[in-house]
């Protein structure tokens, strides 16, 4: 068990990275706290395997360091790390029994054998597979296999984190809810660091604490639940969390205010001084950004509304998702399933207070705390 | 659950049928046709059952020449598998370098089977030949055209030499099949390089080993133009194996029923043979279908 620390770590494949976009894993600092889940999510190839790696030992980043409790690790390799790794599919030693899959870690690192056999017990029982112990490891289902994945991480007293690569690909969706439980109850049993790379939002909210938003190589948000939904540090978070994501739209501001394409939109003075300032600082575009959840019918003229063309109503059993158009831009909200919508002319609040703004994809007052950091 | 019944996919086998029926099992049955009868001259022949079966079953020379198959085909697989592995195992995953490995390992496999004999005939030759020259400048007295021994070890080095790279492309497609994550988890796990082989490599290796062995038993076991050229079955009868004493019988004495009966039994052995090792080998550090599950890495 171990806090994990890293420190400017970046990696590029090609040698002498020269942009940003060279590097496989852009610069970064970040702490995993001793005992916590986390997930790295985003969608594939945006470096999160890259990263875990990294944590592993297979990977050898090109700049940084990874401190494993203050204590340099960079140039270890992963059998020197003391990490587990469960792999999207799962790796196991076909000709072996599952007792003996188990204790391979063990024997390999010359545990005596009565010493081997309680340890792989201990986490059969944990695993719920002291049955299976006696059978051919081969023979077993995919759930039960990414297990025995796990469990030859378990069986390591001295484990200093346990990463998981995508592990739920190959299982079915039924077992995916119970194997995802079974995980979770480990976690608070062992109170194990944990590292869970997926691409699947509910995955990653449900499983960790704490969720690394990553995207071309770039972290562009840490954080859990509520802070990912209620205030994104990048649009991109915004686009990519949520079901459907975040409503973006270009906004513009003139003499008079705030303008969609054409439409005005009204928005208070305090906010409308914040977006001048930043768009003064970056000389770069505007951005609104509005949750479905947080979109509603608004009459003529509101503050804070646009007129919209509603395109199409769909029901979908708790709610229904409304597509609405202004000015060219789409707008998604999730209304009450009973509210009357019909297509044509009507009108759409989309600055409340849970909206939120952007400037060059990052969140306004975010962008402000980073320039602080530095 | 039930099952869809459709006779007219009979009708869609009966190509292969033919085809078959044409290429492999009519000549055989010429074969079983020739086994019980004495040719006497083209049109002119008598039923004699089975005493060309008892004939070939008693003779001395067929029985020194399936000994010295055995022990040949025996020696081909002990030494070409390990071989094979470990060259499979010593050559470079990608990049030019496994190109030219497998280009280089794939030229002897290329060269025509009495071409190969003739090199290793003119390669050993005590007089003129650079292996054959050497050898007896060092000290050894090596001469294949007089020394059991000496034949002995030329037509199974050259059969090493010539079959060995076939035994390693397959090994080596086997590995190159092996997922990366397979290689990570033994990392993390601290497995040595000899668990690494043994418990991953050599487990995923098992479907291609087991072609390779099969390969080279029932070719090896058949062999006839190498050592023809090479020896031509001597010293003596010292390298004379089953083909050459079946052609000596069927070609040189012209003894058709005999040489049928030989070839029946010759075809029966092979099989035989092959099953056992077939089972044996399926038998062996079985992982079940799940073994073969692995192909969808991506």
């Amino acid at each position: 068990m171990a806090r994990i620390e890293f420190q400017n770590l970046a990696h590029a494949y090609r040698p002498k990275p020269a942009t940003l976009d060279d590097y496989a894993l852009q610069p970064m600092s970040m702490v995993w706290e001793d005992g916590g889940a986390y997930a790295l999510l985003g969608p594939s190839g945006c470096g999160k395997t890259t990263l875990l790696n990294i944590v592993s030992g297979l990977v050898k980043p090109s700049e940084g360091k990874v401190l494993f409790d203050g204590r340099d690790v960079t140039a270890l390799g992963a059998r020197e790390r003391n990490i587990a790794q469960v792999f999207q599919f799962p790796v196991i030693y076909d000709t072996m029994t599952v007792f003996d899959n188990l204790a391979f870690p063990l024997r390999n690192r010359r545990m005596p054998a009565a010493e081997v056999k309680k340890r792989v017990h201990e986490v059969a029982e944990i695993l719920d597979m002291t049955r299976d112990l006696p059978h051919k490891a081969s023979n077993l289902a995919a759930d039960a296999k990414q297990k025995i994945s796990l469990g030859r991480g378990l069986v390591r007293q001295d484990v200093a984190a346990i990463l998981f690569d995508e592990p739920l690909t190959v299982i079915d969706p039924a077992m995916k809810w119970m194997l995802r439980r079974q995980l979770k109850k480990i976690h608070q049993q062992l109170k194990l660091t944990l590292i869970y790379v997926t691409h699947d939002q509910v995955e990653a909210l449900t499983f960790a604490d704490e969720v690394v938003v990553m995207t071309n190589g770039r972290v562009v948000q840490k954080g859990g639940a509520d802070a990912l939904f209620l205030r994104p540090d990048h649009a991109f978070v915004g686009y990519f969390i949520g079901s459907p994501g975040m409503n973006l739209c270009p906004i513009e501001l003139d003499a008079d205010g705030a303008r969609i394409g054409s439409q005005r939109l009204t928005l208070g003075a305090a906010t409308l001084a914040a977006l001048g300032d930043a768009h003064q600082q970056a000389k770069s575009p505007l951005t609104l950004g509005i949750r479905p959840e947080f979109v509603r019918l608004a009459h003529e003229g509101e503050a804070g509304a646009v007129r919209v063309e509603v395109l199409r109503a769909q029901q979908l059993g708790n709610y229904q998702l409304v597509t609405a158009q202004c000015d060219g831009h789409l707008f998604n909200a999730k209304l009450e399933p009973h509210v009357r919508v019909v297509n044509g002319p009507a009108w759409l609040r989309v600055a409340a207070p849970e909206t939120v703004f952007f400037c060059n994809d990052e969140r306004i007052d975010a962008r402000n705390a980073e320039g602080a950091a530095q | 659950m039930n099952k869809p019944v459709n006779q007219k996919a009979w009708l869609l086998v009966i190509p292969v049928f033919i085809c078959v029926a044409f290429s492999a099992i009519l000549p055989l049955m010429t074969v079983v046709n020739y086994s019980v009868q004495d040719i006497i001259s083209p049109t002119q022949h008598v039923f004699v059952g089975t005493e060309w079966f008892r004939n070939i079953m008693t003779d001395p020379d067929l029985r020194d020449a399936l000994g010295r198959q055995i022990i040949f085909s025996a020696c081909v697989l002990l030494f070409e598998i390990p071989l094979g592995v470990g060259l499979a195992l010593s050559m470079p995953a990608s990049g030019w370098r496994a190109s030219a490995a497998l280009v280089v390992l794939a030229m002897p496999l290329l060269i025509p089977w009495n071409v190969v004999g003739t090199i290793w005939q003119i390669f050993g030759r005590p007089d003129i030949g650079l292996l054959g020259y050497w050898l007896n400048s060092l000290g050894f007295d090596y001469n294949y055209t007089a020394s059991p021994t000496a034949a002995w070890i030329t037509v199974l080095v050259m059969d090493i030499w010539h079959w060995t790279p076939l035994v390693a492309l397959l090994c080596y497609a086997g590995l190159r099949a092996i997922p990366d994550a397979f290689y990570q988890a033994a990392e993390i796990d601290g497995a040595s390089r000899f668990a690494v082989f043994r418990y991953i490599e050599l487990p995923k290796m098992r479907g291609v080993l087991m072609i390779a062995v099969l390969l080279r038993f029932m070719d090896s076991f058949m062999i006839y133009t190498e050592p023809f050229v090479l020896t031509g079955g001597g010293p003596g009868d010292s390298t004379t194996f089953l083909s050459q004493y079946l052609t000596q019988k069927a070609v040189g004495q012209f003894d058709l029923g005999p040489a049928a009966a030989f070839s029946l039994i010759y075809f029966l052995i092979i099989l035989l043979l092959c099953f056992i090792l077939y089972n044996w080998m399926s038998r062996v550090g079985k992982g079940g279908p799940a073994a073969e599950g692995d192909e969808h890495a991506g």
